[in-house]
């Protein structure tokens, strides 16, 4: 409620032609940090909780049958390169987005795997949020569950992990919000009726019973854009890849959760 | 690549009231939606799950368009002998899958 009194007044204020005083953007402590699973009913965590419950799951299968199957007119596998899975690609999702030295600039799991598609196998790149794409990330990224986060520890990307942290501050969008107004001084209250949380990304991509489906990371972004009325960034957009980056690194030391569900 | 997750206990005991978990991979539309130039699409739902131990049907439930993507169904039933569940999913289009999972019965 308070949230929404402060959006009314700000509005209010902004009718009435005043400067809107700045709301305070604390961060929070490394010691409140939680992971969106603890905002969750039982009921919802027994889901994640159980392999044979968690329709995410059935994405991470899909993709451990693409990892082994040949594609591309270099006629080659995932696993032909990278082998098992299992070892070679273990807490590999726990550093993306990563810096890729010939772009010049980070990159996040979906367009590691797409590069890879492109570079070795000469096929043609997997659209985003397609079903192959989110099966091959899930099943890469499911490899390094339980695995600390250190996303954003390589130095060469602190410019992008600040410009992530930009985007994240700016107010931006017909509701004049910036992430850090819900996610960082609002965390602890609800939104019609939904949790709000601290915007830590340790499970994607992951299955939202909202969208009856697996999801990533930048999915989950554009949702909220839409809500914040602003201008959505495309899919892979630099921006988008930015505040993925800083979100994660805001994530540090945090295991990774993938498949997740949320509500 | 549609997929089930099937949880059947490998080991019960004669007379033990065991759980089972089925998860199908299936988009479950509703045939309520429109896109957005206004043509709606076709209903594709998964009509009817089954469930036989040793042959003899255990379980059968019949899906509509209210329930949600993945259908994720379980039951109960009593360990009575070792062998085989047999599971069948049926829906629109032609839809059919089926998948099994042993059980050791002491």
């Amino acid at each position: 409620m308070k949230l929404i009194r402060t959006i009314a007044v700000a509005g209010l204020l902004l009718a009435a032609g005043f400067a809107v005083p700045r709301l305070c953007a604390t961060e929070i402590p490394q010691a409140e940090r939680r992971s969106g699973y603890t905002f969750m009913s039982p009921d919802t965590k027994a889901i994640q909780d159980d392999d044979t419950a968690n329709p995410g799951m059935l994405w991470v299968l899909d993709g451990e049958a693409l990892w082994k199957r040949k594609t591309g007119t270099a006629d080659k596998a995932c696993a032909d390169c990278h082998e098992d899975a299992r070892a070679s690609m273990k807490g590999l999702a726990a550093r993306y987005p990563a810096y890729d030295k010939t772009l010049g600039r980070p990159v996040n799991l979906e367009q590691r795997i797409n590069l890879c598609r492109a570079q070795h196998q000469q096929a043609t790149p997997l659209p985003y949020e397609s079903r192959d794409l989110l099966a091959l990330t899930a099943f890469v990224a499911q490899q390094s569950r339980g695995m600390p986060i250190t996303a954003g520890a390589d130095p060469q990307l602190e410019p992008f992990v600040a410009k992530g942290r930009d985007t994240f501050m700016r107010r931006q969008g017909q509701l004049n919000l910036g992430c850090t107004n819900c996610h960082n001084d609002n965390w602890d209250k609800h939104l019609a009726g939904s949790a709000v949380t601290q915007a830590l990304p340790t499970g994607y991509p992951l299955y939202r019973l909202e969208w009856q489906s697996l999801g990533s990371l930048q999915r989950r972004l554009r949702n909220c854009m839409t809500g914040m009325r602003t201008q959505i960034y495309d899919y892979g957009a630099p921006e988008l890849v930015e505040l993925e980056l800083y979100l994660m690194s805001r994530a540090h030391d945090m295991p990774i959760e993938t498949p997740a569900v949320r509500p | 690549m549609a997929s089930a997750l099937i949880n059947v206990p490998k080991k019960a005991k004669r007379g033990d009231i065991i759980e089972i978990k089925t998860l199908m991979s299936h988009i479950m539309e509703t045939g309520y939606r429109r896109t957005a130039t206004g043509e709606l699409v076709p209903r594709d739902i998964i009509t009817s799950f089954s469930c036989r131990y040793n042959g003899v049907e255990v379980f059968r439930a019949d899906l509509f368009p209210a329930i949600a993507a993945n259908p994720f169904i379980t039951f109960f039933t009593v360990a009575t002998e070792s062998g085989k569940f047999d599971f069948e999913w049926i829906g629109d289009q032609g839809f059919t899958e089926t998948a099994s999972a042993a059980i050791s019965v002491e």
